[in-house]
């Protein structure tokens, strides 16, 4: 399983901060947007601008990620 | 320094930090809760941050702004929790010999720190409502 740490309105429309996600090591951050979309579909209208952190670094689509990576999902950064 | 609180930000002490005899400039930038935005009145926002990942971001932006300006001293303080109206949620102080280099180099800090840094706010407007602030946008570019 892949943990996934979800933040601001991604937890919210997910009403939680920390999903598991049945995962094999080698698939893509893309192939993650896919599953999330699939087995969470309130995150739907969020997925096209979700962004995904691995080990505390932005991932593109095409990035391979490990049951060992630190993951996260999130909407783009609104600080300031 | 590099810093992410839910204490109010003591931009006094933040500031005295980097001064030096070795710089002629200091540049303070605090971004505070603002009333208005788009004819819609603020009461109060909440920051939520993912605390590992934005100091990390942060501290990558100091090192790039350290290859482009010839800095000093820097501090970064970000505010999380909920923040009342005027109250500041961001100081970026920098120290440099001159002032234009203090001035670029604060300006590259804010506004990078703006698109990379995961930190995001959620708004709370005067009817009862509240709205996380998601700006459209792509994967941020690397540094």
């Amino acid at each position: 399983m892949l943990t996934v740490k979800l933040f601001a309105k991604a937890r919210d429309l997910v009403g939680s901060p920390l999903i598991q996600i049945p995962w094999s090591d080698g698939e893509t951050v893309g192939r993650l947007k896919q599953v999330l979309s699939e087995r969470h579909p309130s995150l739907m209208p969020l997925v096209p601008r979700l962004l995904v952190a691995v080990n505390n670094d932005y991932a593109s689509d095409t990035f391979k990620v490990s049951t060992s990576d630190e993951v996260a999902c999130f909407p783009p950064v609104s600080g300031g | 320094m590099i810093l992410l609180t839910h204490d109010a930000i003591d931009y006094h002490t933040l500031t005295e930090s980097v001064r030096s005899p070795n710089s002629g400039a200091v540049v303070l930038f605090l971004g505070t809760v603002r009333e208005m935005t788009g004819g819609r009145r603020t009461v109060a926002l909440d920051y939520e941050g993912y605390p590992e990942m934005a100091e990390a971001k942060l501290a990558e932006l100091e090192t790039a702004a350290r290859e482009r300006w010839p800095i000093d001293r820097v501090g970064i303080v970000h505010r999380l929790g909920h923040l009342e109206l005027g109250e500041i949620s961001v100081a970026v102080a920098v120290s440099c010999p001159h002032r234009q280099q203090a001035f670029e180099a604060g300006k590259f800090l804010i506004d990078e720190l703006k698109i990379s840094v995961p930190i995001w706010k959620k708004e709370n407007w005067d009817d009862g409502s509240t709205e996380w602030v998601h700006p459209g946008g792509e994967l941020p570019p690397p540094v």
